[in-house]
């Protein structure tokens, strides 16, 4: 055992290790706190649409050579998050789920044939494949990338504890909060920015494929256990940092790709979360 | 003084005309009551009257000052969805939200006016349940006690007694009694024809397409339109 932590300590004081642990720990910080109001207004399916325009955007950055492909991944990622989120409340021509998957399947499509096309790298598929899953990459850190993802997760933060009773009463019931003078349609907006943020940041950690479950498994973990919003946003919040603390430990001690590491992580925890709430509804 | 004004109103979805020309003013104070069949498009005008809905052609005003921030409503059915965990005094609380403008968090004055309107509808006890473990009639104690929060001059209720043991009513009706007495207007949709007579200062009854009757009670009882309702 303390050969265990010996390993870990000395592992601290390697600067990338810090950086990934603390990339990883805001990541899974903010994606929690937006999932448990992307998974209660049904639109947990926008976050994995969303990945693939993220990845269109990112492949699209490393074809033109942008050093940081934030810059074109965010706003991109940003539009689409809003005509995402407005086609999937309702009066759109096209059915919500389905322009979802038409313009992310798209962006995906669009973003692997022009890294096609216009690659020099000799390792193309491995590129993808980091891109898609997450690669060492976030082993890889600069510092610019650990100061731009902790300025990102302040702002995703900031404006989740400004806007959290309206945040609820939209999600809640969005019809009464929209009469009473809530404007709902604004905060629908302000939503999708501040989630395409999100996405945008957590592609670092997990890549494209795997953000939903760090969207996804926090929020229906803490509602196992939990009835009130404000017990389940605590909760997965704290579920989400463990899980991708544990999660990045683990895969630098046994050399597992990150990712899909945490990833496996948080599919634990909600094992353990749906006994515990089993439990506790039996007496 | 008009707070609402509606001129020739049309309401109806996707070409299908549900009230047609319908035209009426609700004064600071008054009690309106809404009846009429199932579907003859009363939670329609109601959203209409919240600008949830556009009408298709016709005018609705809004006058004496009355902004959305003073609204209180009580909708029908909420969309609200099975497994939403929310604690019951969450669930009050955010009717103070129109309150609160920019500031975050609810202030001491509205967390108390949550805990008032929580004991007036009879549910203090329930203040750390789970909204979607009560029965229908806590949950509707529970949103009218939301819609008691935001309500500052108007409040809207479409179907308030729905589900409701007849004691619960009683006390209901009595609270937004109160509640009007203190200047708020009222809005009410109901199917209880006896408490609307009791109450209510206006009436509106809303038949196949268009209105069959609006005006004071009193006269609702002569008219054709309530006479062979009040039959039913
Ligand atoms: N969202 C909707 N889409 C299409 N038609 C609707 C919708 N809501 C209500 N209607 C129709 O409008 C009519 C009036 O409905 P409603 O206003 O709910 O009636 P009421 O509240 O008086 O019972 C009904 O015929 C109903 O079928
Ligand atoms: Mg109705």
């Amino acid at each position: 055992m303390t050969e265990l932590a010996n390993k870990l300590a000395s592992y601290f004081e390697f600067p990338f290790v810090r950086h990934a642990m603390i990339v990883g720990a805001l990541t899974a910080l903010c994606s929690s706190l937006l999932g448990v109001t992307l998974v209660l207004k049904r639109f947990s399916f926008i976050g994995d649409g969303l990945s693939r325009v993220a990845f269109g955007a990112i492949a699209i950055a490393a074809a033109m050579n942008l050093t940081n492909s934030y810059l074109l991944a965010l706003p991109t990622t940003v539009i689409g998050a809003v005509l995402l989120l407005r086609s999937g409340g309702g009066n759109a021509t096209i059915k919500g789920d389905a322009a979802l998957a038409m313009i992310s399947v798209s962006a995906m499509g669009v973003g692997y044939l022009v890294l096609n096309v216009s690659s020099t790298s000799s390792n193309l598929a491995g590129d993808v494949c980091a891109t898609l899953f997450g690669s060492v990459s976030i082993l890889t850190l600069t510092v610019t990338d650990v100061w731009l993802c902790a300025v990102l997760s302040a702002l995703v933060i900031l404006v989740f504890l400004l806007f959290y009773h309206k945040i609820f009463a939209v999600t809640f019931d969005e019809d009464f909060a929209a009469a009473t003078g809530t404007s709902a349609k604004a905060y629908n907006l302000l939503l999708s920015a501040v989630i395409a943020a999100v996405i945008v940041v957590a592609m670092n950690l997990v890549g494209a494929l795997l953000i939903s479950a760090l969207v996804i498994f926090p929020a229906l973990s803490a509602m196992r256990v939990f009835k009130s919003f404000k017990a389940v946003t605590v909760c997965s919040a704290c579920f989400s940092v463990v899980c991708a603390s544990a999660g990045i430990l683990v895969s630098i001690l046994a050399g597992t790709p990150v990712g899909s590491t945490v990833v496996a992580a948080n599919a634990a925890g909600f094992c353990a979360f749906g006994a515990v709430g089993f439990v506790l509804r039996r007496n | 003084m008009p707070q609402l004004t509606c001129r020739n109103l049309t309401l109806g979805y996707e070409g299908k005309t549900v009230v047609s020309n319908l035209s009426f003013t609700v004064n600071a104070g008054d009690y309106l009551c809404v009846v009429g069949e199932n579907g003859s498009g009363k939670s329609t005008l109601m959203k209409a009257l919240l600008k949830l809905k556009t009408p298709t052609s016709g005018q609705i005003q809004t006058g004496g000052g009355l902004t959305r921030k003073e609204i209180g409503y009580l909708p029908q059915h909420t969309a609200a969805q099975k497994d939403f965990p929310a604690s019951v005094r969450e669930v009050v609380r955010s009717g103070c939200l129109n309150r609160c403008g920019l500031r975050p968090f609810y202030s001491k004055a509205e967390k108390r006016m949550a805990e008032e309107n929580m004991e007036n509808t009879g549910i203090s006890k329930l203040a750390k349940r789970c909204y979607r473990e009560l029965s229908g009639g806590q949950q509707q104690r529970a949103l009218l006690a939301r819609a008691l929060c935001a309500a500052g001059k108007i409040i809207l209720l479409d179907e308030p007694v729905a589900g409701l043991d007849p004691a619960a009513a009683a006390e209901m009706y009595e609270l937004i009694a109160k509640l009007n007495a203190e200047a708020v207007t009222v809005i009410m949709i109901s199917h209880d024809i006896a408490a609307a007579v009791k109450y209510a200062s206006h009436i509106l009854h809303i038949g196949n397409k268009s209105a069959l009757f609006f005006g004071l009670t009193a006269d609702y009882l002569q008219s054709e339109a309530g006479r062979s309702y009040g039959r039913l």
